[in-house]
């Protein structure tokens, strides 16, 4: 009988596992160039939300207008970040970065409250909310939409990193800080460019999961950490293994809850998340860091 | 040797604050604070050995904190145990896990202690929710009964304060000494360059497992001490919010200064409570205090504060 459901808990795991797998992008490409961790990823996400919240529902645009407007919203919240906070701290010390981070997150969850209210708000389906039935599961037109959408985000940024020269000299900046910048590239402008960036990703993630779950200015902390745990899961800083990293945390989740309770759905996932760290804590594609001693 | 004497005359100073509070300080919801700034003082202690010595961070001290809460809530209110062997039963209980849980992080390069410990909170939370018929759930658990001092039980927010703080200048004390012995010097020595601690003969990684053990044990005590002092405890006192505000205290104060680390847990913890008045605008206004303070005073607000009077370096071992 629960094997009946086997493929409804596929989907499922799926969907929320291509949000996680952005979300860990996000984490991939700050930490990539400024070796952060951003622990206002998660708020990204939010605002990215709330905005096409708003701009759908009371400036009346079509989702087509305002679906970029609020991705170039979660790219100005990241930029406004790493301008004003993070480049004016007198210190490069990653811990003191990375508790501004905490700082800004909380910031810019208690003015998301002053702005968009305490009570969660709702999306509307991008294209009705009529399921469709493919054997055992059913599947909502948006859980097509959050794949297609997560898979286009992807491949896009594969190119990026791998043919244009900003993409490639943002790979070199997160091999070798120095090296980058003596062979002349802006290690300041790539380090902005990661936040911008991995604000679009954020606010993408956002704007997609809200038809589903819906959306209140306190939910990045949750998806932030979901994020962070598949990053690990994949290998902190490895595009590909964000990517994995994220759908198999969503399929754990999503049969752990199935399987074994729902009430501990995000203590099995967390539960399997520590296990990878004790037995392989580079991720499963995360590159071996030799100790030099 | 002056350095020595220096240690002591600034311990005694704090001490006698300490001792004249009281005569100032009138009404409850003062003391409380006062209380709270002990407790939270001494998790500071712990993590403040830990990240400032050992170099690394742990996201996971509510947990430690939460562990002796329960623990001693469970043990003495439903199995009637004596408190005070049960406070310390705990506290090496939950010394062992953390033993356990840094083995496997504490030897590899990077943070992976940062997101072992914010897992391990995590789930600890989810249990604390769960586990209603231990833990009372989402409401908490009530009638923990209070500490003894022979037959004398430890109640109401005076008492509660002169055993709160005893322990607090006992931990504090023991850990300004710990910072100047050898031991101290070796994880300095390991904070600076592992590589050369490594080379001068120092057990780089034994030195960083128990320094984190003991940081655990630090918030068990002070999560014990909390349970018997409030009787009562809820779930979300030892979710992740509580081992960030933990950490910020530690940066905030400044990292490896265990003065500055009392400063910090005694100015953010009393700041929500100025900011109360403020209603919906604490917590903006707190993380806006937080950035800024970080962004202008990134070695910490006691040694900015004293750099800002110009007095040159402070007491603590930690100059450097």
């Amino acid at each position: 009988m629960i094997w009946s459901q086997l493929p409804q808990f596929f989907v499922s795991g799926l969907t929320s596992g291509s949000i996680y797998a952005l979300i860990a992008l996000g984490f991939g490409i700050i930490h990539n160039a400024t070796g952060i961790v951003n622990f206002a990823q998660g708020e990204f996400v939010m605002i990215g939300a709330m905005t096409m919240i708003s701009l759908t529902q009371v400036v009346g645009l079509p989702v087509l207008t305002a679906f970029p407007l609020a991705v170039l919203a979660g790219m100005a919240v990241g930029w406004l970040m790493e301008i004003g906070p993070i480049r004016r701290a007198r210190s490069d010390s990653i811990l003191i970065l990375v508790m501004i981070t905490v700082g800004a997150s909380i910031t810019m969850r208690e003015t998301a409250m002053h702005i968009w209210g305490k009570t969660p708000r709702t999306l509307a389906s991008f294209s009705g909310d009529e399921p469709l039935v493919l054997g055992n599961a059913a599947i909502l037109p948006q859980t097509l939409w959050i794949l297609g959408i997560t898979l286009v985000v992807v491949v896009l940024l594969g190119l990026f990193f791998s043919r244009t020269m900003v993409g490639k000299a943002m790979r070199a900046v997160a091999e070798n800080r120095r090296g980058a910048a003596l062979i002349g590239i802006g290690v300041h402008r790539m380090k902005m460019l990661s936040f911008v960036l991995s604000g679009g990703i954020g606010a993408v993630a956002g704007i997609i999961i809200t038809p589903i779950t819906t959306m209140s200015y306190s939910a990045g902390v949750m998806l932030a950490l979901k994020g962070f745990a598949a990053a690990i899961l994949g290998g902190y800083g490895s595009m590909k293994g964000a990517v994995i990293g994220g759908l198999l945390l969503g399929a754990i989740e999503t049969f752990g809850a199935g399987f074994v309770s729902s009430a501990y759905k995000d203590a099995f996932a967390f539960l399997i998340f520590l296990l990878v760290l004790f037995i392989r804590p580079t991720g499963l594609f995360g590159k071996e860091e030799v100790k030099r001693v | 040797m002056t350095k020595t004497r220096k240690k002591w005359i600034y311990f005694s100073a704090l001490a006698g604050v300490v001792a004249l509070l009281p005569l100032l300080v009138k009404g409850g919801y003062y003391l409380l604070i006062l209380n709270i700034i002990a407790i939270n003082g001494l998790v500071v202690l712990g993590l403040n050995l830990l990240i400032g010595f050992a170099g690394q961070i742990s996201l996971g001290h509510a947990a430690f904190f939460g562990m002796g809460a329960y623990f001693s809530a469970i043990f003495t209110a439903m199995y009637n145990t004596p408190p005070w062997p049960t406070l310390l039963g705990v506290m090496i209980f939950t010394a062992v896990v953390a033993f356990v849980l840094g083995i496997p992080t504490l030897r590899l390069a990077g943070h992976y202690l940062v997101m072992a410990t914010l897992g391990f909170n995590i789930i600890l939370y989810i249990l604390m929710v769960q586990m209603e018929h231990w833990t009372g759930g989402p409401s908490g658990f009530a009638g923990i009964p209070p500490l003894h001092l022979g037959s004398l039980p430890i109640q109401g927010d005076l008492s509660c304060y002169w055993l709160l703080w005893t322990f607090f200048l006992l931990v504090f004390f023991v850990s300004l000494n710990l910072v100047d012995s050898r031991v101290g010097r070796a994880l300095r020595a390991i904070h600076e360059n592992e590589l050369v601690a490594n080379a001068l003969g120092i057990n780089t990684e034994r030195y960083k497992v128990v320094i984190f053990a003991i940081s655990a044990a630090y918030a068990s005590l002070a999560g014990s001490l909390y349970a018997h002092y409030l009787s009562f405890i809820s779930p979300k006192t030892f979710d992740i919010f509580y081992s960030v505000q933990i950490v910020t205290m530690v940066v905030v104060g400044g990292i490896g200064n265990l003065w500055g680390g009392l400063l910090g847990a005694a100015v953010l913890t009393a700041l929500p409570e100025i900011l109360h008045a403020m209603r919906d605008y604490a917590l903006l206004l707190y993380g806006l205090i937080l950035m800024g303070v970080l962004v202008f005073f990134p070695e910490g607000l006691l040694p900015g504060l004293v750099k800002l009077v110009g007095r040159g370096r402070l007491v603590n071992g930690n100059e450097n």
